[in-house]
């Protein structure tokens, strides 16, 4: 279901418009501005002996290639299929997120939350914007606006149902506030009707946002 | 320090705005803005002290900045306060004087290293915890005057201890240069009616990480 189709019918009104501070409202011109800055911010730091050029394009490469959503849909699809490895990551998220060859800057303190019929799960980081990059890379948009680090503790049935989810009342919901440096994947509920399907063909169904548990995963 | 950062518990922000896909960046500035800050972190770090000056950026200016850029603002006050560069030259971009630095800038190589091999917050110190599972805690109501990592919706609020993290970092004093001072983290748990009242549903509750001194016992049952 897409963001428009549920036109907000969740049973409150809210307070707002969309945030005027959102980078879809960024002009050109302040794109144009912010360009400029950054690379007099590059040039100098570089000129300092602070930044190294070639660093930079690498880290840059390692974000947008080499972590992302697929390295956390992996070990999800690897806890549905293996019950000893879902264990271990329940038991030690950390090491047993290693065991699939990820792990790093911002995943140091691994703590896996697994939904249930009972239990949703959902992340947040209400006072800057932790996310455990080496399972998920960096957060999308909404993760770090304020609309989302501000309400979900509050209301989060209300959060969710901005992404079209929507738990009945006698799900417990979970949220998990990354206040320190522990970081958080959701191990979302297997869907129904997937049993044949091998752990590459799970993984497919992953996507990021059921992972921070603000969706569920739907049968293929 | 109680800053607009600490906005846990607002809800005149609008709705949130899903995103599908995985797209890290928008503009090719916010690549140059994410990686500069991450190479620049060794040098002007530890995180503690690189999250405490984004919180220091006056309200209005953090709110009408989108993360990268509060990112880029933090770059660059950190450069000055730190004395790696003057006003003058975070302007233009040009460079007056060559700063006394600890060690080279990192090279490609180990950056991968560093992000491959992370930074843990955890410490092997001999601190037995006050604290274990299924313990009765009250988040203590306190001012700090610094950097903290206990949001304001906790603070006076009853908990129960979940699990013990082990000691770690804390922030608080290592991002003012006054030391790692590790000590016990644990994970806590609030019900939602303790933080929000009574009009938010039942079961609900969140979960955070809070050092042993955000802290205070509590008989059960105290209410």
């Amino acid at each position: 279901m897409s963001h428009d189709d549920h036109a907000h019918d969740h049973g409150h009104a809210h307070d707002a418009p969309p945030s005027p501070y959102h980078s879809s409202q960024r002009s050109e011109e302040r794109n144009r501005e912010l360009t400029e800055k950054v690379a007099r911010l590059e040039d100098l730091l570089v000129a300092k002996g602070i930044v190294d050029r070639g660093a930079l394009d690498r880290a840059v490469d390692i974000y947008e290639n080499d972590l992302g959503p697929m390295n956390g849909a992996r070990v999800v699809a690897r806890a549905w299929t293996d019950p000893a490895y879902k264990q271990r990551l329940l038991d030690n998220a950390t090491a047993a997120i290693a065991e699939l060859g990820y792990g790093g800057l911002q995943g140091e303190h691994m703590v896996v939350c697994e939904n249930t019929p009972e239990i949703h799960n959902v992340v947040v980081c209400t006072l800057c914007s932790c996310y455990p990059w080496p399972v998920l890379g960096l957060p999308p948009t909404w993760y770090k606006d304020y609309a989302y680090r501000s309400r979900v503790v509050v209301d989060p049935r209300g959060v969710l149902a901005d992404f079209g989810t929507e738990l009945p009342d006698d799900v417990e919901v979970r949220v998990w506030d990354s206040s320190a440096e522990v970081r958080y994947l959701v191990l979302p509920e297997r869907p129904a009707g997937t049993e044949g399907m091998s752990e590459e063909q799970l993984a497919e169904l992953v996507e990021r946002d059921a992972m921070i548990g603000v969706t569920k995963v739907e049968p293929a | 320090m109680d800053g607009i950062h600490d906005m846990g518990g607002i809800t005149t922000f609008g709705p949130v705005i899903p995103e599908p896909g995985y797209h890290p960046f928008h503009h090719n500035w916010q690549r140059r803005a994410f990686a500069l800050n991450l190479l620049a972190t060794p040098f002007l770090g530890p995180v503690d002290r690189c999250r405490h000056a984004r919180e220091r950026i006056e309200p209005p200016r953090y709110l009408n900045q989108s993360y990268f850029e509060s990112w880029m603002t933090m770059v660059a006050m950190l450069s000055q306060e730190l004395g790696f560069a003057t006003a003058e030259e975070i302007v233009t971009g040009k460079s007056k004087f060559k700063p006394g630095l600890p060690f080279p800038a990192p090279d490609a190589e180990a950056i991968a290293a560093f992000l491959k091999g992370g930074d843990p917050a955890i410490r092997d110190v001999d601190i037995t915890p006050a604290f274990k599972p299924d313990d009765e805690v009250r988040a203590r109501n306190m001012e700090v005057k610094g950097h903290t990592r206990l949001p304001r919706y906790v603070r006076g609020k009853r908990g129960t201890v979940v699990a013990y993290r082990g000691c770690h970092v804390f922030p608080d004093t290592h991002a003012h240069d006054r030391g790692e001072n590790p000590h016990p983290l644990y994970g806590v748990r609030f019900e939602a009616r303790e933080l929000w009242g009574d009009n938010v549903t039942r079961r609900d509750c969140v979960y955070i990480d809070l050092w042993e001194s955000y802290l205070e016992p509590r008989a059960e049952g105290e209410a």
